[in-house]
Parts: C-alpha cells; sequence; structure tokens
C-alpha cells in the first residue's frame, strides 16, 4: 500500500510538472512579451507609434500614411478598403493595427493568431484614449501617456488663450469638388473635427447635427451664414496660384459673412484630416486663422 | 390618351389630323408639365423666403440672402435638373430606338464612363481647376464623353460599310467595363478625400452653383435636340428593322449615325453637368410609352418634357429632406421611380 501511495503522488507531481510545462510554454512568448513586428493601416496610430518610440518595430503601413517620413521606407500593405492580407501575412507581423470596420480582415488576421488592434473615429478625447490603450499594448504605456497628456496640455493652452474672447460662427469644411461649389462636406457636430473647431475657439454652424460629416447644399451654407469659413485639405503641396483659385471659388455666396469679411481660410496638411500625435498643432493652426490677434 | 401595353407597343394607324392635334396636345401638355416644375421648384426648399426681397433691386445683390438663395442655390439647380432630366430621357428614348432593345439606356454605349473617368481625373489628379472658363470638372468629363464617343464610334464602323449596331452594343459594354476598371484604378491612387469626392460624384448632383455650366451644356445639347427633332419618323421605320426602313426610304446609316451621335452628345453634356444620374434614361421613356403609345414623334416630345419635370421635383427632394443634409439625387431618382413605374407596369397589364 505505502509504495502505491508513492507512486500515486510521484505520478500526480509529474502530471503537474507537465501540465506546468504546457501551460507555461503556451503562455509565455505572448501574454508577457510586446509586439516585435507591428503593422498599420491606420495612418493617425502609424504616426502614434513612431511619436512613441515604437516606429522600429513597425514593419508594414498603409498607403495613405504621409508621416513621419521614415514610413516611406516602409512596405506599403493597403489601406481602409482594400488592405493586402497576402502582403500582411508576408511580413509576419505579431500585431496588426486595423479600423474598427475591417471585421473580414481582423477575423483573417486572428484565424492566423496574429493579435489585432481595432481603431474607431471619435472625439478628441476618444482619440487620445486610443493612443493610450495602443502604447499600453505595445508595451510603451508611459510613452503614449506622455504624448496624450502633452496634446492634452497643448489644445488646454489654446483654450485658455481664447477664454472670454467672442467665438465666431464657423463652417468647417473637409471635402469638396475641385474648382466648385459642388459636393460640400463638412464637419457635423460630433467626431475630433468638432472638437478641435471647439477647443479653436469657434462655434460650429452645424454643431446642431448629430453626425461626423454632412454633405452640404448650397442653400444650406447661405442660411447658415457662418461668420468665419475653414476649409481643410489633404493636399499639402497645393501652388498658390491654386489656393487662392480655391478661395475665390466661395466669392459666389457673397451673402455669407466669411466670404463678404475674406474670411475664408484654407488650411493644407493631412494632420488636419487624421487625428493623430499632431492634433494639438492642427487645432492651433485653426485657432490662429479664427483669432489672429490672440498669437 | 392611346391605349398602352407593358412591352414596347406597336404603332396604331391614326389620321394625319389626329395626329397633328395629339403631337400639339402631346408638346403643350408635357411642355407645360417641365415649365411649370421650373417655376415651382425654386419657391420650395428648407429655408423660407421671401420673394418680395428676393426681387427687391433697392438690397444690393451681394447682401440680399433671399435672392442668393434664390438666383444661386435654387434656380441653376431648377434649370440644371430640366436639361439634364430632358437630355437623360431623350437619349433613353433614341438609343432604345436604334438598337431595338428596351433595356437600352443613355449609359449603355459607355459615353457616361468615359465622362466618369475625364471627371474622376481631374478630381483626383487635381490639376487644373478651371478648364476654358468652367470648373474643371465639368468640362473634363465632358471630354471623356467624347472619348468614348470617338472611340464607340470607330469600332462600330470600321469593319464594314454601314453601323454594326451589335457592335455598337458590344463596344459600349465592354468600354463600360474597361473604363469602370479605369476608374476603380484612379481611385485606388487617390488620398481619402478625394475617393470620397469621386464616390460621391458619381451619385449624381445638381448642385451646380452658378449658370456657367448650364451655358457650357446648352451647345451640345442644343446641337443633339435640333438633331433629334428631325428623327422621329425614321426612329418609328428603324423599330421595324433596318431592312424594311431601307424599303420604306429612310437613309438607315444617316440615320443611325445623327441618333448614335446625338443621343451620345446629349448624354455627355449631361452626365458632365449632374453626374451618371441613373434611371431617368430608361423609367421615363418607358412611362411615356404606357401613357401616349409607341410613336416616336409623341414618345421623343413627351419624353423630354417629362424627363425634366421628373428630375427637376426630384432635385427638389434631393435638397430638402434631409436639410441641411444633401441626398443624393439619383438615389431619389432610382427611389421614387422604381416602385412607381412597377405600379404602371402592373395596372396596365
Amino acid at each position: 500500500m505505502r509504495v502505491t501511495t508513492r507512486h500515486t503522488a510521484a505520478f500526480l507531481a509529474a502530471l503537474l510538472l507537465v501540465i506546468a510545462a504546457i501551460l507555461g510554454t503556451q503562455e509565455r512568448p505572448r501574454a508577457q512579451e510586446h509586439p516585435a513586428r507591428i503593422i498599420s493601416v491606420v495612418p493617425a496610430l502609424t504616426e502614434a507609434l513612431f511619436a512613441i518610440g515604437a516606429g522600429d518595430e513597425v514593419v508594414g503601413v498603409g498607403t495613405f500614411d504621409k508621416h513621419p517620413p521614415e514610413v516611406a521606407t516602409r512596405p506599403r500593405v493597403g489601406g481602409l478598403l482594400d488592405p493586402d492580407m497576402e502582403r500582411i501575412f508576408a511580413l509576419r507581423p505579431d500585431l496588426v493595427v486595423f479600423y474598427g470596420s475591417q471585421q473580414d480582415q481582423i477575423a483573417q488576421v486572428t484565424r492566423a493568431g496574429i493579435e489585432t488592434f481595432t481603431y474607431a473615429h471619435g472625439g478628441i478625447d476618444d482619440t487620445l484614449s486610443v493612443m493610450r490603450r495602443l502604447g499600453t499594448r505595445v508595451g510603451r504605456a508611459s510613452e503614449a501617456t506622455r504624448l496624450a497628456n502633452a496634446i492634452d496640455t497643448q489644445i488646454a493652452t489654446v483654450r485658455a488663450r481664447l477664454a472670454g474672447r467672442d467665438r465666431p460662427r464657423v463652417l468647417m469644411v473637409f471635402g469638396r469638388q475641385p474648382g466648385a461649389l459642388a459636393n460640400v462636406y463638412a464637419s457635423g457636430g460630433t467626431g475630433f473635427l468638432h472638437d478641435m473647431l471647439e477647443a479653436a475657439g469657434g462655434r460650429n454652424v452645424f454643431e446642431h447635427v448629430s453626425r461626423e460629416s454632412i454633405q452640404l447644399s448650397s442653400e444650406a451654407i447661405l442660411t447658415a451664414a457662418p461668420d468665419v469659413i475653414v476649409e481643410l485639405t489633404y493636399d499639402d503641396r497645393m501652388t498658390e496660384d491654386t489656393q487662392e483659385a480655391e478661395i475665390a471659388v466661395w466669392n459666389r455666396l457673397s451673402s455669407v459673412p466669411a466670404v463678404r469679411n475674406n474670411r475664408v481660410h484654407l488650411l493644407l496638411g493631412n494632420h488636419f484630416l487624421q487625428p493623430g500625435p499632431r492634433m494639438a498643432d492642427a487645432t492651433e493652426a485653426i485657432a490662429r486663422a479664427l483669432h489672429p490677434d490672440a498669437f | 390618351m392611346g391605349e398602352a401595353t407593358a412591352t414596347l407597343p406597336a404603332l396604331r394607324p391614326v389620321s394625319a389630323g389626329d395626329l397633328r392635334r395629339r403631337i400639339w396636345l402631346v408638346q403643350v401638355g408635357f411642355g407645360a408639365l417641365a415649365v411649370a416644375a421650373c417655376i415651382g421648384a425654386p419657391l420650395v426648399g428648407p429655408t423660407t423666403i421671401s420673394l418680395r426681397q428676393v426681387f427687391d433691386t433697392t438690397i444690393p445683390f451681394s447682401q440680399n440672402v433671399d435672392a442668393q438663395i434664390f438666383f444661386i442655390a435654387r434656380l441653376p439647380r431648377a434649370f440644371a435638373g430640366a436639361l439634364v432630366g430632358g437630355s437623360l430621357a431623350a437619349a433613353g428614348v433614341v438609343l432604345q430606338a436604334l438598337l431595338r432593345n428596351p433595356l437600352a439606356t443613355p449609359f449603355t454605349l459607355g459615353v457616361s464612363a468615359g465622362a466618369s473617368l475625364g471627371a474622376m481625373l481631374v478630381i483626383t489628379l487635381g490639376v487644373p481647376i478651371t478648364l476654358l472658363g468652367s470648373a474643371a470638372v465639368p468640362v473634363a468629363s465632358f471630354a471623356g464623353a467624347l472619348g468614348a464617343l470617338a472611340i464607340v464610334y470607330f469600332l462600330a464602323t470600321m469593319r464594314r460599310q454601314g453601323l454594326s449596331t451589335l457592335v455598337l452594343l458590344l463596344a459600349g459594354v465592354t468600354l463600360n467595363s474597361l473604363f469602370s476598371a479605369v476608374i476603380l484604378f484612379v481611385q485606388y491612387l487617390a488620398d481619402p478625400a478625394q475617393t470620397l469626392q469621386s464616390v460621391r460624384w458619381v451619385m449624381g448632383n445638381l448642385d451646380v452653383g452658378s449658370y456657367r455650366p448650364i451655358l457650357w451644356a446648352l451647345g451640345p445639347m442644343g446641337l443633339a435636340f435640333a438633331a433629334f427633332a428631325r428623327l422621329p419618323r425614321a426612329l418609328n421605320l428603324l423599330t421595324l428593322g433596318p431592312d424594311s426602313a431601307a424599303v420604306r426610304g429612310i437613309d438607315v446609316l444617316r440615320t443611325q449615325r445623327v441618333a448614335f451621335v446625338s443621343a451620345s452628345l446629349a448624354t455627355g453634356a449631361a452626365v458632365a453637368v449632374g453626374g451618371p444620374i441613373g434611371f431617368i434614361g430608361i423609367i421615363v421613356p418607358h412611362l411615356v410609352r404606357l401613357l401616349v403609345g409607341a410613336d416616336h414623334r409623341l414618345v421623343l416630345p413627351a419624353s423630354i418634357g417629362l424627363g425634366a419635370a421628373f428630375l427637376v421635383v426630384c432635385d427638389v427632394a434631393a435638397r430638402t429632406v434631409l436639410s441641411p443634409m444633401e441626398l443624393p439625387v439619383g438615389v431619389i431618382t432610382a427611389m421614387l421611380g422604381g416602385p412607381f413605374f412597377l405600379w404602371l407596369l402592373v395596372r396596365n397589364r
């Protein structure tokens, strides 16, 4: 009997060891190590990864990524609508940053045992919390917190500087058919564009429309009668002549105070439209356009 | 007026006097419909405006909001809608007769795909913002339409004497797919804002914001309508088949050429102004055939009037229903026109 008990105990101990060993080998690579090969198809988060010092781990970027300049040296893997899955797998990532709407791709990558991080549009606060979450996920929590806090502080400084000033009624346009007042897209009352405009000391003329983007007719613009029109464009290489011509397109709506008082501003650069680390710079640039005498 | 059947109706013999009276009635009736739509449309909108202030000359135009809403935001849209709607409906009638196919639309023969490609190139490459004194997008889109017209015409006439409607159809459909692929490729290279613009352009929009594109389109549309005016009798005979038409003294080749080129010009100009607004070119001609019969002397003028009125009304809905948001007018033409047409089709069975 004694022998039997000893045998049983030894067997159980061995079994426990084996189980522990299996669990150990399974858990070790994922739970404790941070991703070493990251792909991001979301420009704002690619930029954030570089800003928090994870740039060396980024092995693939999206089609629309332009900032920081280092992204030019990374392979492109498509974008929101056309991610190239073969390319993504070939780059052997251990973390892929996707848009929340890319459900099919997320499922494919997950099936292959690769982790994902998803991104959804939101306001300034949402964007900052996404940055912090991403930092934690890639093992750079403190750097991400520092970045998010710096953006927060810079925006708060802009707000403080403009406190007590009159807030002009602003139309914030982010898309329009070139050379014509057709298919005008503007910011509604939610989302980071609206938040940036509010922080920059403006009042969104369409704040009552609870959507991120609205397509406007000329009549809606004439009726809204904004004091200032801020038009944002990705194209940062637009020539001066083209810029002047695009601003002059608004002259048709001469009863709009912004047009009558020459307060139509064209701001160039992808940082206005991709809520990333330069979000505070974008906010400050909008504030300078709205309140030139405050800076 | 007249008995209507669901499929391509046959011609019924009528006396010359009776026919003249009916043509006159149709022209006046449907013309009045179009004019009424153009007059009524600018009076309707999400903003209440005072007509007294609109026409008050003591207020400078640059400060008269009501006048600007009326003359910039509403009136050009009504004109654009009438021209585009009339052109697309007429082009639909002519192409259905030319190809002897009730499913033919103004967009069947590749012209609108060519126009779309022209527009996409300007939207995404964004080189010049004005061309020939007008916004670049409509001009480039009209140039694209002309390019497609030339290619299809060349292909349909190169193989033998005459114009093969079969080659015309196949070449047009193939060109449509080819251009669509190039459009997707161009969109693929664009940045997100440009992609949004180009996708939106395809849904159609009559918010031209100025009279210039309309004046610009009047040239090719005028040419096309002058040709349409001479076509109806020949189209009647052409629907019986080219051989029967030739026996009855029609210069078939010339008629086919004029029909194809004029319908394509009208389509190209319409798409340049409003984008490829679907459904009008197929639904209005069939609707009209249900109402007035198959004689092109009645169908063509009635389609122009009804197409114009229908698009103007749809555009009022586009700018009013979700105000301050704008709805794509192409969505409305399909959503209003489709069920109504189906109802009419079933009712007339």
